[in-house]
């Protein structure tokens, strides 16, 4: 079997690897670039927690083949917070406790930020159908919205 | 398993055509990659179409539109004058799964899935529309409702792909709606789903229609005694109460835990009916 050799984008910096037709962008990234923020829930298509940014859309990496992202733009949770400086998406989920065991948080954060920057000031129920594709078994969704909401909120008056 | 990306439609027919085993096209990916992680199919050529050039374009043509096989759902969501033309396919696409999904998904790939519960077949159906099938022997333009045969089974032969979708240009006075009905807000197959497009006339009769039905039989289903019921009145009670008979009588669904066969088959006739209301309350806006 041959495999492919892939040069990408990934949150801003060339990377290289080789992969198996089968594989996913979500087993590159986690596999062969080690970066595990973005976890595997499901592998299909239901739960979110492998949202990535491919060319500016929000996609699950378990559904894009690793072979389809040559020169493209891949942009994941890694490439959220700026050096030790936390996207205020992340501090507000650390400050209201929006997460439990932390599988779906990635995928939530890489959704809710692109939410943002489309809709700086969305409504509950806008936020609640734009997030319906992360699912999460722990927190019952609520402190998710409000820290979403907040976050909004912060960011008009910033 | 092999991955080709070519960047030209001749060189898909091409690969398409030559190909030993199982070979199957490539635009979003959502209803194929999970299909072979399931292992339901086990192609041995995939090919990407996403890498040719225009099959990501929406481009004017006689004044209707015509959309490449790779444009996704979050793009044909942005494009103004789709959703002006033809709401209701565009409200189809856009219930395509999650955020996520819609940056992948494509109604061409909904179509070629041959899913009876596609959300956005309905609403091409009713809108007229006809898709751009290329292959080893030259290009044909076909009906979207020809296109599926029964459930993932597709009228294309081997090497043949579809190009592009071309929704024609609306009449005056004409607009579009779908429906569908699911058990929760989002992120769930259809149980019915119903597209109605129309035309007013200056007196506000109807003076065509078309008429489709998803997830009621093998296949999506374009009733013409559905708009044989509209066309030549008012949507008064009677004319509405007939266009719900007519979509129940064409119902022949399955019976399967998200629906029975009775539920469907009302169900059919309550959405036909509310679609058309909508449709001729759009219609009425535009000019
Ligand atoms: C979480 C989730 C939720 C979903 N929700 C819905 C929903 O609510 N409603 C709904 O209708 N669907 C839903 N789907 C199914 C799927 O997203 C849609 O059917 C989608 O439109 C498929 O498009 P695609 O571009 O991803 O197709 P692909 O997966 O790329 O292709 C689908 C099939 O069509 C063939 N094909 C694709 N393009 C062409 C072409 N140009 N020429 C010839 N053959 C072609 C492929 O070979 C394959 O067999 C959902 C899927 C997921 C994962
Ligand atoms: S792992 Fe990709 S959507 Fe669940
Ligand atoms: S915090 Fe556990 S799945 Fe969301």
């Amino acid at each position: 079997m041959s495999r492919t050799h892939v040069t990408t984008t990934v949150n801003g910096d060339t990377v290289e690897f080789l992969c198996d037709p089968e594989e996913t962008l979500l087993d590159a990234l986690r596999d062969h670039l080690g970066l595990t923020g973005s976890k595997e829930g499901c592998a299909s298509g239901d739960c979110g927690a492998c949202t990535v940014k491919l060319d500016g859309r929000l996609v699950c990496s378990c559904l894009v083949l690793a072979a389809e992202s040559v020169d493209r733009k891949v942009e994941t949770i890694e490439g959220m917070a700026d050096g030790d400086d936390l996207h205020p998406l992340q501090q507000k989920f650390l400050e209201m406790g929006a997460l439990q065991c932390g599988i779906c948080t990635p995928g939530f954060l890489v959704a809710a930020k692109d939410l943002l920057e489309r809709n700086p000031e969305p409504s509950e129920t806008q936020v609640r159908y734009c997030l319906a594709g992360n699912l999460c078994r722990c927190t019952g969704y609520d402190k998710i919205i409000r820290a979403v909401m907040e976050t909004a909120e912060d960011m008009r008056g910033a | 398993m092999k991955y080709e990306a070519p960047d030209t439609v001749e060189a898909a027919v091409g690969l398409l055509s030559s190909a030993q085993g199982t070979a199957r096209v490539l635009a979003g990916g959502t209803d194929l990659l999970v299909q072979s992680r399931a292992g339901m199919v086990e192609p041995d050529l995939v090919v990407d179409i996403k890498r040719i050039a225009g099959m990501d374009a929406i481009t004017e043509e006689d004044g209707g539109f015509r959309i490449g096989a790779a444009v996704s759902g979050a793009q044909l969501g942005e494009h103004d004058g789709v959703k002006a033309a033809w709401p209701g396919v565009v409200e189809g696409v856009e219930l395509i799964g999650s955020t996520q999904v819609q940056g992948r998904a494509t109604m061409i790939g909904n179509l070629c899935n041959g899913s009876p519960a596609a959300d956005s077949v309905p609403a091409m159906i009713a809108a007229g529309a006809t898709v751009h099938v290329v292959g080893p022997d030259g290009s044909r333009d076909v009906a979207v409702e020809e296109v599926v045969t029964g459930p993932g089974k597709l009228s294309l032969s081997k090497g043949e792909l579809i190009a592009s979708v071309f929704l024609p240009k609306p009449e005056a006075h004409s607009s579009d709606a779908y429906l569908r009905f699911i058990p929760r807000t989002e992120m769930d197959i259809a149980v019915v789903g119903a597209g109605v497009a129309l035309t007013l006339d200056d007196s506000g009769t109807v003076s065509a229609a078309r008429v489709a039905l998803g997830a009621v039989a093998p296949t999506a289903l374009l009733v013409d005694a559905c708009a044989q019921a509209i066309v030549g009145t008012t949507l008064d009670d009677a004319a509405l109460e007939n266009l719900a008979a007519a979509a129940s009588a064409a119902c022949n669904p399955i019976d399967d835990k998200r629906g029975t066969i009775k539920y469907r088959t009302k169900v059919a006739g309550v959405l036909a009916r509310r679609a058309a209301v909508i449709a001729k309350a759009r219609a009425g806006e535009t000019s």
